[in-house]
């Protein structure tokens, strides 16, 4: 650490060397949770939009199923019933399964990533079904197959009309990702509930989180504007 | 007139300071329930050794009391904020808390007891035994002070706001122990049969005791007096026995 730093830091009984160790521990555990989440609800959620398409109601019914059942119950439920719901299963501590979901991580990861994929999902499908036919029939005139179509020109084009609102979602995600405290995980939340346990400074220690998270949504915010600049240049006027 | 009634009131009693809050309720604070310290009767009577040592200092000081109910979270805060002068709801002292509240002469002291499976077998005094244990902690607790000092580095800790939290992961084994108050202990883990305690208890901490503002010296003073002459009357005992098989007396 910076001479001027720890200097800093040793005027102060709250934000001394080990607090903030304590915050930055939280905040790549924060990072990490979120941004795996992300990645994998994405893919996920790519191919169940397109799925929830179909006209087949026994293909498009489950998926249906599962973004109702993940988007109509509140994310802290959903992680309850994972977290201590699999730790109750008979068993269970018996099977590698446990290896994974004895750690808080897992089971944590995994509440996140079924929830942000069933509302990546439902923005996805929404812009899948927003496609003008005029591009899908062009498509189809130039004798491209279902895949290509769907590759080459209805994807594209519905990422280009998601973008906006999925930047709300990976918002939303950061933010509800503050509940992993309840199960033990020490993400930003949790060093800030055991920096205000033990100070008993409860403005100091969430002021200093708020300060954190709103940085991050900064970025995130930042992200997304340069990521929308460059896809939606088409869209700019010409002598910007 | 009313109004310039009130404020005069008021200066007079600031100037006049002792003589005055005598004549006004202190108002005392516990977290309920938190048994047997403090809880309410199926008839919604407060209750518990902590209640019943306020009221019996009460009667010490000769002084007319309210008792408030406060959520531990808000505990602190509520005091600062003027909703009561006084917590009586198993505080320990520690450095950090001495630095925002004033604490009396401590009244008792609950050591710390080890919880875990009926299979598990450590010594948990023993620093090599305890390593890559998974331990449970009240985050905030004297309890958790004590292990991330003493076995910081040794074992993994995790903090839980309820012990019901804590007897869950303790049954599904992301737990290996636990370490906490040992009424609370008695009450969660040693009530259910798959569970037993592990070890001797560890006193620890200088106990709880009585939390005031800052400002309030004179009634620290008071107070300290009225709680000496308890615990020399017998008074204190007498409570003490009614709750508790073990001496918590300090």
């Amino acid at each position: 650490m910076p001479e001027f730093l720890s200097e800093l830091l040793n005027q102060n009984e709250i934000f001394t060397a080990t607090t903030v160790m304590h915050y930055w521990g939280g905040l790549t555990t924060t990072v990490q949770l979120v941004f795996l989440s992300l990645v994998i609800g994405l893919l996920m959620a790519v191919p169940l939009a397109i799925l929830r398409t179909v006209r087949n109601p026994f293909v498009s019914g489950p998926v249906w199923l599962y973004t109702y059942l993940f988007r109509g119950t509140p994310l802290l439920i959903q992680l309850y019933i994972i977290y201590y719901g699999i730790g109750q299963i008979e068993g269970i501590q018996e099977t590698f399964w446990w290896d994974i979901f004895r750690d808080p991580f897992y089971p944590a990861l995994l509440a996140f990533t079924l929830n942000t994929a069933a509302y990546t999902t439902e923005i996805i499908r929404g812009a899948l079904m927003a496609t003008p036919p005029g591009e899908v029939e062009a498509a189809k005139a130039y004798g491209m197959s279902w895949a290509l179509r769907m590759r080459r020109i209805i994807l594209p084009s519905a990422f280009r009309r998601a973008i906006q609102a999925y930047s709300n979602e990976v918002i939303f995600m950061l933010h509800a990702s503050a509940i992993a405290s309840v199960v033990t995980i020490v993400d930003l939340t949790g060093a800030a509930r055991d920096i205000y346990s033990r100070f008993y400074a409860p403005f100091t220690a969430f002021i200093a989180v708020a300060l954190i998270y709103m940085a991050l949504t900064f970025l995130i915010v930042y992200a997304f504007r340069r990521l929308e600049r460059h896809l939606l240049k088409h869209q700019s006027p010409l002598n910007q | 007139m009313k109004q310039i009634l009130i404020a005069a009131g008021c200066i007079l009693a600031m100037v006049t300071g002792l003589a005055q809050a005598q004549e006004r309720p202190l108002r005392i604070a516990f977290d309920v329930p938190y048994e047997p310290f403090e809880y309410r009767t199926p008839d919604g009577e407060l209750t518990g050794f902590e209640v019943e040592l306020a009221e019996a200092m009460c009667e010490e000081m000769n002084r007319e009391c309210d008792f408030v109910v406060q959520a531990w979270d808000g505990m602190i805060p509520g005091l600062m904020a003027r909703k009561y002068d006084a917590i009586m709801s198993s505080m320990s002292i520690t450095e950090q808390r001495a630095k925002r509240v004033l604490f009396s002469d401590p009244y008792y002291r609950t050591p710390g007891g080890w919880f875990g499976k009926k299979d598990t077998n450590v010594d948990v005094s023993d620093r090599s035994a305890m390593e890559g244990m998974v331990v449970g902690v009240q985050r905030g607790t004297t309890m958790d002070n004590y292990v991330t000092e003493n076995l910081g580095g040794i074992v993994e800790v995790k903090r839980y706001t309820t012990a019901d939290d804590m007897a869950l992961d303790l049954e599904s084994d992301r737990l290996d122990l636990v370490f906490v108050d040992y009424p609370v202990g008695e009450e969660y883990f040693l009530t259910r049969d798959n569970f037993k305690e592990i070890g001797e208890p560890v006193k620890l901490g200088k106990g709880v005791a009585v939390a005031m503002r800052k400002r309030d010296k004179a009634l620290a003073k008071e107070i300290n007096k009225a709680l000496e002459t308890l615990k020399n009357d017998g008074t204190y005992d007498a409570i003490m026995n009614r709750y508790f098989d073990y001496s918590i007396k300090m």
